[in-house]
């Protein structure tokens, strides 16, 4: 694959997507047919130029190691990423990812999976993760052919251009079982689609998929990048990932109080709050608002444990929820949750900048009130 | 010693129209109208006219037009008639030329080269008539995170802010001294700060005890000369501003001669009066980074620490280098101030040469201060030669927190910039101290004018935000991928963080 990817050379894809979630909150693990049938039932969503799966509860074999999934544009840029890779941690077991090469897919890169652990001595001073995440960020900026596009613990995403059920196949994903499903279908309207720009976005065992657009990408993106984030994978979603990785990861904030950083009440609201809550928000907004997302989105973004569904503060962009039993389920449109369950416990639609969280042996709807 | 400069401007008066009513002649303080009893006409001192045009905007009859003079040298690029007459003018006098308001010459604006993005159909637009548009604005020091406790349900704050000041608009009105201008231009722009949610800035004069009431709304500045300043001036303040620089005359003082330092004016700057007020260049406790911390940190400690302190600096060479230094002195408020900056009063080849363009400026230290991950710890106001909401959405997407207006503001008023300034004749009431002259402004009226003018742009800027799909000016701030230059070299592109037009 030549720069197929992206011959503009643009830093970001625009995009208006078909969107899925489900968590067992039991943390009992289930096979991809469930995720795959309801991304079928939203093919209409993507037009063929992205999609992809994140699975939790992938790899409990490995559970301990970070899963490092790469994809190399080409053969030099694998060799110079190995070395850094064996220079900086401990890979206790590499291969290539499992495709079926019967699937015809375009351009697929070669891609290969590491599961290792940082060296001893080594990460000391930043602690593990923060070790890790550097170092996909220096790869990721290296070479330009080496993207690390998952890196987290038991966990994975398996992401390329094609439509859902094809990559499904391609990646052989009815081989995998886990708790935690994000799915994607991709309709970039501005540029072609790439591999790396597909979704989900992931760092660490964060990831995220989103439909929309960031006007405020510039913004948040320069934000980032004074906390050591570099964006390279072209998508204004990416930041997303980051986002969250940050607030909560490194700075320890709740994940709802996250998502009210990323879509805020109005300040007309906030005025109206009682002290302490008016307080909260506003140092807020005053400390965190170059990550304040503007423009239609709709996300879900998950971790180890939790997924949570968040709109924009306008609701630009579509988003359902549903329980049942010890699931949750959050997607673009009501029809690709019904073809899984047909009587939901509950089925609603959140308001915008309302967050979803479902969380394992917990589920919490976190409305606005609670902050 | 015969002058050989010819009248700036003529007078033409249209004698169909003119009544004879002698409006003209009361309204010019440069004396140009004189009524002549014996042919019982109004007629003109043509080279006393410094184009202000009150005469013409006030003539009942409409009868006056000042006109440029055309009768000019032979044409040279090179030997200018602003060359010519600037020798003539030095050969004459033998002094340093002086002019007013900011730098006029054609090459330093760069916001004209910039433009800004729009939605279409991916992201849509957002009608500001329909969806609120936020574009209310703190200023002061923001910690890198924040800690949030969970209890019984609710989180609480843990972690204590540095004070901020709380702006509606993310425009200010910038540092005018009493003096340089009016009690009644002071009093005009502290009521419209406090009706408009914003703030004004008392310059380095001090602040007269009749706006002690606007306190709340005024950012009081510490400038070299001190005047004014007294521990009831800072404590009535919302913030202290240590001047250092001034982008219309970037390392030179200020001067108010001896004749405008009335009764009111030496009590506000605590002078004697008739005594010239000179402002050093230089504060002279301050001689480098540390003593401006020194200061930073006196004042914080005379204020109990509950208020933001700022630091004014031209925009020169190294202002990035220089920014990162004031924000590790501890400043809350980066004020820059560009070649386009405003004065009273500054020598000519000073203005037009000396300091760089905002637009760099601004481009270059809120990189540095993102590089060195230091953006946080101070909000950054540009200032010099902002002319309308254009030019404030696209700092704000440069990087700046908000800007200062000054010539907007006086033009608001009523200034024509004829750049008159430091004659303290100023026929429209605003540069000067006479009484009787300063009564030409009403501060109800110019308040409202000023208020007009705040609420102009703020719809201005919603409706510009809401074009691009942004509905809060957090996501605007710094946000370049919303700008593109036109015409610009790759140096200009790259200093500015911006790309060409059409990438």
């Amino acid at each position: 694959m030549t720069s197929l990817q992206n011959p503009y050379r643009e830093d970001k894809v625009h995009e208006a997507c078909g969107l899925l979630g489900i968590i067992d909150t039991s943390k009992a693990r289930f096979s991809a047919y469930e995720p795959i049938r309801a991304m079928e039932n939203m093919h209409d969503r993507g037009n063929g130029l992205g999609a992809g799966f994140a699975v939790y509860g992938l790899y409990p074999e490995h559970r301990d190691e970070y899963a490092l999934h790469v994809m190399y544009l080409d053969g030099q840029a694998k060799d110079r990423v190995e070395k850094h890779i064996e220079k900086h941690v401990e890979v206790n077991h590499a291969e290539e990812i499992p495709t079926d090469d019967k699937v015809r897919v375009v351009n697929p890169p070669v891609m290969w999976r590491y599961f290792v652990t940082p060296k001893r001595g080594l990460s000391e001073e930043t602690g593990e993760d923060e070790y890790i995440r550097e170092m996909v960020m220096r790869i990721n900026m290296a070479t330009g052919k080496a993207f690390v596009f998952s890196s987290g613990k038991d966990m994975g995403v398996f992401k390329g251009v094609g439509y859902p059920e094809e990559l499904a196949d391609y990646f052989m994903l009815s081989e995998y079982r886990g708790y935690l499903w994000l799915g994607h279908t991709r309709f970039p309207t501005n540029t072609p689609g790439w591999w790396g720009g597909a979704h989900p976005f992931s760092i660490l065992d964060w990831s995220v998929v989103h439909n929309g657009e960031l006007s405020s990408y510039g913004a948040n993106r320069r934000y980032l990048e004074m906390f050591g984030y570099r964006c390279t994978m072209q998508t204004d979603t990416e930041v997303m990932a980051y986002a969250f990785d940050l607030l909560v990861r490194r700075q320890g904030l709740p994940l709802d109080v996250a998502a009210k950083i990323l879509a805020p009440p109005l300040w007309i609201e906030i005025d109206r709050m009682p002290s302490e809550e008016r307080k909260v928000h506003t140092a807020l907004r005053q400390c965190y608002g170059g990550l304040l997302m503007n423009g239609p989105f709709t996300i879900i973004v998950a971790h180890h444990g939790e997924m949570i569904g968040l709109t924009d503060r306008l609701k630009l962009r579509p988003l359902s929820a549903a329980v049942k039993g010890g699931r949750v389920y959050m997607a673009s449109e009501e029809a690709a949750i019904r073809v899984l369950c047909r009587d939901p416990d509950r089925v609603w639609r959140p308001k915008g900048g309302e967050p979803v969280v479902g969380r394992v042996k917990a589920l919490e709807v976190v409305r606005e009130m609670i902050l | 010693m015969k002058s050989y400069m010819l009248p700036e401007f003529n007078v033409y008066r249209d004698l169909e129209r003119c009544v004879s009513c002698q409006v003209c002649v009361n309204q010019c303080t440069y004396m140009v109208h004189y009524y002549d009893e014996e042919e019982d006409l109004v007629k003109s001192r043509e080279e006393n006219c410094v184009g202000c045009l009150r005469c013409a905007m006030l003539c009942p009859t409409k009868a006056l037009k000042i006109v440029p003079n055309p009768t000019s040298y032979r044409e040279n690029h090179h030997w200018t008639r602003e060359s010519i007459s600037a020798i003539k003018v030095q050969a004459e006098s033998g002094g340093v030329i002086l002019t007013g308001m900011g730098c006029d010459k054609p090459q330093y604006t760069y916001w004209d080269r910039i433009v800004l993005n729009a939605s279409q159909v991916t992201n849509p637009s957002i009608d500001p008539l329909r969806e609120p548009m936020e574009i209310r604005t703190f200023l002061g020091k923001k910690p890198k995170e924040l800690s949030i406790e969970a209890g019984s349900g609710r989180y609480s704050l843990t972690t204590e802010l540095s004070p901020q000041l709380k702006l509606e608009m993310p425009i200010m009105f910038t540092a005018i001294s009493y003096g340089a201008v009016s009690f009644n231009v002071h009093e005009s722009l502290a009521m419209a700060a406090s009706e408009s949610g914003t703030y004004f800035n008392t310059g380095e004069g001090g602040l007269d005890r009749r706006l002690y009431r606007y306190g709340d709304h005024a950012i009081v500045q510490v400038a070299s000369g001190r005047f004014g300043v007294d521990p009831s001036y800072l404590e009535v303040g919302a913030a202290v501003e240590i001047k250092i620089g001034q982008g219309a005359k970037p390392g030179i003082g200020g001067h108010l001669p001896g004749e405008k330092v009335s009764r009111e004016i030496s009590r506000t700057r605590m002078i004697p009066k008739g005594t010239d007020a000179l402002s050093p260049a230089p504060q002279h406790d301050i001689y480098s980074i540390e003593d401006l911390s020194q200061l930073i940190y006196a004042i914080k400690e005379a204020t109990g620490y509950a208020k933001p302190v700022s630091v004014k600096i031209a925009a020169v060479h190294n202002s990035a280098a220089i920014a990162s230094g004031i924000v590790r002195a501890g400043a809350d408020i980066i004020a820059l101030d560009g070649i386009r900056g405003s004065t009273g009063a500054a020598p000519k080849i000073i203005r037009d040469n000396v300091g760089i363009p905002i637009e760099l400026a601004l481009a270059s230290v809120d990189q540095r201060l993102r590089d060195e991950g230091i953006r946080n710890e101070a909000s950054l106001v540009v200032a010099g030669g902002v002319r309308n909401s254009a030019d404030v959405v696209k700092a704000i997407a440069l990087g700046a927190d908000a800007v200062y207006i000054g010539t907007a503001a006086l033009i608001a008023i009523g200034c024509t910039v004829c750049q008159k300034c430091y004659m303290g004749r100023c026929p429209w009431g605003i540069a000067t101290t006479d009484p009787w002259i300063s009564k030409r402004v009403n501060p109800l009226i110019a308040s409202k004018r000023l208020s007009n003018l705040l609420r102009a742009w703020s719809l201005e800027i919603k409706e510009m935000m809401g074009g691009m799909g942004i509905n809060s000016i957090e996501s605007l701030r710094g946000n370049r991928e919303m700008l593109r230059g036109v015409g610009l070299t790759d140096k200009e592109l790259s200093i500015l963080g911006v790309r060409h037009a059409g990438e």
